[in-house]
């Protein structure tokens, strides 16, 4: 079973490298894996039918390049196609010229819209806003409560005249609390109503009715990220029923590949404006369409990985490491600071969640622990400076010092210096066995040089399924505190030993 | 029937669309084609859709099928083999004795991801039992979402059930635990446990779940536990499956939200490859709207 189209792509493609033009052949078997992982991905028939027809089109005739094989061909041909459905553009709120802006949510039952409202209110008092929740479901068994609650932990105020559970008017009190945002100053007001099936004309009237009593700026419509086939006909009837300029894919932080944000964009023509992905009521950002393809295709979200790598890469600091690795000089020091580079980036969890492959190993990606590494930096940093430079004094003595400096049992001063010092060796043999400046090290150097004059501005790393994206500095081979996941047993993850990636270093020009 | 009743209201082109028959034990591409649709549209999926097709196309050559409407007879039927009829989809939820001889409830845990309906379904079956003459007595082990313990109170008070709650953030297998314990004491015939939605990606919460599970084991056995799927969900629907029985073992599926468009085809899907049964089926928000899984009005309802 293949995890991803860029395996199913590959392995239906498979010695093709070479012709001079994809074939009708070809491009037929390509659609068939394509149409199919379209359609695992719960893309919605209609959507995927007329994306394979478009993909055939622009498939026929196209060159076979020498840099890339013709799945590889394929693949950035889907992708293209797939960032421009989504989107193009990202785009923002709409506010109102004389405030309040006025957004209204609406979605079917357990889309998470109060939970939304929460997060949106923080986001939009983060942007230096001051939202007014306005909790106009009336129906759901306490949905008042925990809207009043989200609101509390957001910080902002909540409107909650009625006690819900089927008592009070959703209609009037969106009205009203849009009046009361007018009279406090307020400058957006979020009116979360009660979730709704497309086919319940009843309740699609009330929504229509709160809409043109409170006359919105933006409704955002709700969707859960899982949701199948049926997204397209509940699309149509909300965007039919009440109307929507804009919206918000939930439940991201699962493993659904979210096709529906394909088929609603496709079928309604409404832009994404906002993903939600996550428990917490932070776990909030605008819509990245480019990521978005990326997901639906399972090619792992290598382009946020880039970005945050880039931000937190030092590479300068890259290079001294770098080269210290090649003559073996690595120090406990530079150790610690490739550490801390990779704590910046966020969660060692989420940022391996983000390696193509890492999808299957769900379990092994859970066990890896941040404060390990916090333990980590505590013993190197329980370390006199002479002690991190030359680990080779740390003696029995010494070490029993560093553990109760740090808080931690001599053992483990025991294991972190020992993986230390077979760290530093096996990255030596590296060094040599790539003779840095062979393989991917020299796409490294390539692009240091056209990088020059934007400081952290890294190297694209091959966009190729099977290679290790770049991003992850070196210093955690070896050094990876027991309970992490081998990593080395990734599949994609081959040959390099795992996190060092060559073509990410930065060499000084010999 | 009451489910198909509900479910005329969605649409779907298969039901007028006439079959296209070539000769006895075929039909033409245009029919293989709408077939097929109509199966993906349902969220059977891509290799589920491919089977059910497999099977038709045999199933046809074998019947040397004359007539559309035998065509349709034999989808019909092959799709509701594919929903293995003959699996037992009874709720155990009543009481029985315990190791010891003594009388102990039946112990009903309820999970699922976010937003599917555990809560709701947990008063309606709570409804259903009280409305049979059971004792029912809810155990509000969702301390993590906003005011879900207020919610379940509230179905409470509808089905007339008493609620045992925890304080907002409280362990959840603490929760469990002691409802149990008091549904014991108090000799009522059910105890329904409500958790938190999860999704089965996080794995702090679902040892978490694991955990409620494990505590209650330690006084009486859990009878059922069943996973509320949302109709709606498509093919993520059998990864949240697989991870929620490696966790609790789960021994039923209730489907819920069929009253909207959504057709819940995933549970084809779920059924065949963790053989857990779907045992029931939501139907809307009323307190009522719970029944009993029964494939032929499901199928039906899936061709309409």
């Amino acid at each position: 079973m293949f995890d991803t189209l860029s395996d199913r792509l590959t392995s239906a493609l498979a010695g093709l490298r070479g012709k001079g033009r994809l074939s009708d052949a070809d491009i037929d078997a390509t659609a068939r894996e394509i149409r199919i992982a379209l359609l695992e991905a719960d893309v919605a028939l209609p959507v995927v039918r007329q994306f394979v027809a478009q993909i055939k089109e622009r498939a026929k005739g196209s060159e076979v390049s020498g840099a890339l094989n013709p799945a590889q061909q394929v693949i950035k041909i889907v992708n293209e196609e797939l960032i421009g459905i989504l989107g193009g553009a990202t785009r923002r709120l709409e506010l109102a010229k004389v405030p309040p802006t006025v957004i209204m949510l609406a979605g079917l039952q357990g889309s998470g819209k109060t939970t939304l409202a929460g997060k949106l209110a923080l986001w939009l008092r983060s942007q230096g806003h001051t939202p007014l929740l306005v909790a106009a479901d009336l129906q759901r068994p306490n949905a008042v409560t925990q809207l009043q609650i989200v609101g509390q932990q957001a910080g902002v105020q909540v409107y909650a005249p009625e006690p819900g559970n089927g008592v009070g008017d959703p209609v009037d009190v969106s009205r009203r609390g849009v009046a009361e945002a007018r009279a406090r100053h307020y400058d957006i007001v979020v009116v979360d109503t009660a979730g709704r099936l497309g086919i319940d004309a009843e309740m699609m009237r009330q929504a229509v009715d709160i809409r043109d009593a409170v006359r919105p700026n933006e409704i955002l419509f709700v969707i859960d990220a899982m949701i199948g086939q049926d997204a397209v006909s509940t699309s149509e009837a909300f965007r039919d029923g009440v109307g929507f300029s804009g919206v918000v894919l939930t439940k991201l932080d699962g493993d659904a590949r979210g096709g529906a944000a394909l088929s609603v964009r496709q079928v309604t023509g409404a832009p994404i404006l906002f993903a939600s992905n996550g428990e917490r009521l932070e776990d909030f950002d605008v819509f990245h369409p480019d990521r978005m393809a990326s997901r639906i295709l399972g090619m792992g979200d290598l382009l946020t990985l880039i970005e945050q790598a880039e931000q937190a890469f030092d590479a300068e600091q890259a290079e001294q490491t770098a080269a210290k690795i090649g003559s073996g000089d690595l120090t406990l020091e530079d150790f610690l600071e490739q550490m801390l580079a990779i704590r910046k980036m966020g969660p060692i969890a989420n940022l391996l969640g983000m390696l193509p492959g890492a999808a299957g190993m769900k379990e092994q990606l859970a066990q890896v622990d941040d404060k390990q590494l916090d333990r980590l930096q505590a013993i190197i940093r329980g370390m006199t400076p002479a002690e991190r430079a030359d680990p080779k004094i740390i003696n029995a003595s010494r070490r029993q010092r560093i553990a109760r400096g740090s808080g931690v049992a001599v053992s483990e001063v025991n294991q972190l210096v020992e993986r230390f010092f077979e760290a530093r060796k096996m990255m030596q043999q590296m060094a040599g066995r790539f003779g840095f400046g062979a393989g991917p090290g020299r796409r490294g150097r390539k692009a240091r040089k056209g990088g020059k004059k934007g400081k952290g501005r890294g190297p694209t790393p091959p966009r190729t399924p099977r290679a290790l994206p770049g991003g992850l500095p070196a210093g955690l081979p070896g050094g990876l505190p027991s309970g992490m996941p081998d990593l080395s047993e990734l599949s994609g993850l081959d040959q390099l030993p795992p996190g060092f990636d060559p073509s990410k270093l930065r060499f000084p020009k010999k | 029937m009451r489910l198909r009743g509900r479910l005329a209201k969605s649409r779907s082109a298969f039901g007028q669309s006439l079959l296209g028959l070539l000769g006895a034990g075929d039909l033409d591409e245009d029919s293989w084609t709408d077939v097929e649709d109509t199966l993906l549209l349902a969220d059977l999926g891509a290799a589920t859709t491919t089977e059910i097709v497999d099977r038709l196309r045999a199933e046809l050559a074998a019947r040397a099928v004359r007539t559309a409407e035998q065509a349709r007879a034999a989808l019909r039927d092959v799709l509701i083999e594919a929903l293995r009829p003959e699996l037992d989809r009874a709720v155990r939820a009543l009481p029985h004795n315990g190791a010891d001889g003594v009388s102990v409830p039946g112990v009903v845990l309820i999970a699922g991801v976010n937003g599917t309906g555990k809560t709701t379904t947990t008063g309606k079956l709570a409804r259903v039992l009280v409305a049979d003459g059971r004792r029912v007595l809810l155990g509000a082990a969702d301390t993590f979402r906003a005011a879900a313990v207020e919610q379940l109170s509230t179905w409470g008070e509808r089905a007339g059930a008493e609620v045992v709650r925890g304080a907002e953030g409280a362990d959840p297998a603490s929760v469990a635990f002691d409802a149990v314990k008091r549904g014991s004491v108090d000799g009522v015939d059910t105890v329904l446990i409500d958790t938190a939605g999860r999704l089965h990606t996080k794995t702090g919460l679902m040892d978490e779940l694991g955990k409620v599970k494990r505590v209650i084991s330690k006084q009486t056995e859990v009878d059922e536990v069943l996973l509320v799927l949302d109709a709606t969900t498509g093919q993520n629907g059998i990864m949240q499956a697989r991870v929620f029985r490696e966790v609790v073992d789960i021994t039923g599926i209730v489907l819920t939200k069929l009253d909207g468009t959504a057709k819940g085809g995933i549970v084809f899907h779920v059924q065949r490859e963790l053989g857990v049964p779907v045992k029931l089926v939501g139907l809307g928000e009323g307190v009522d709207d719970l029944a009993p899984f029964e494939p032929a009005a499901f199928v039906d309802a899936l061709l309409d």
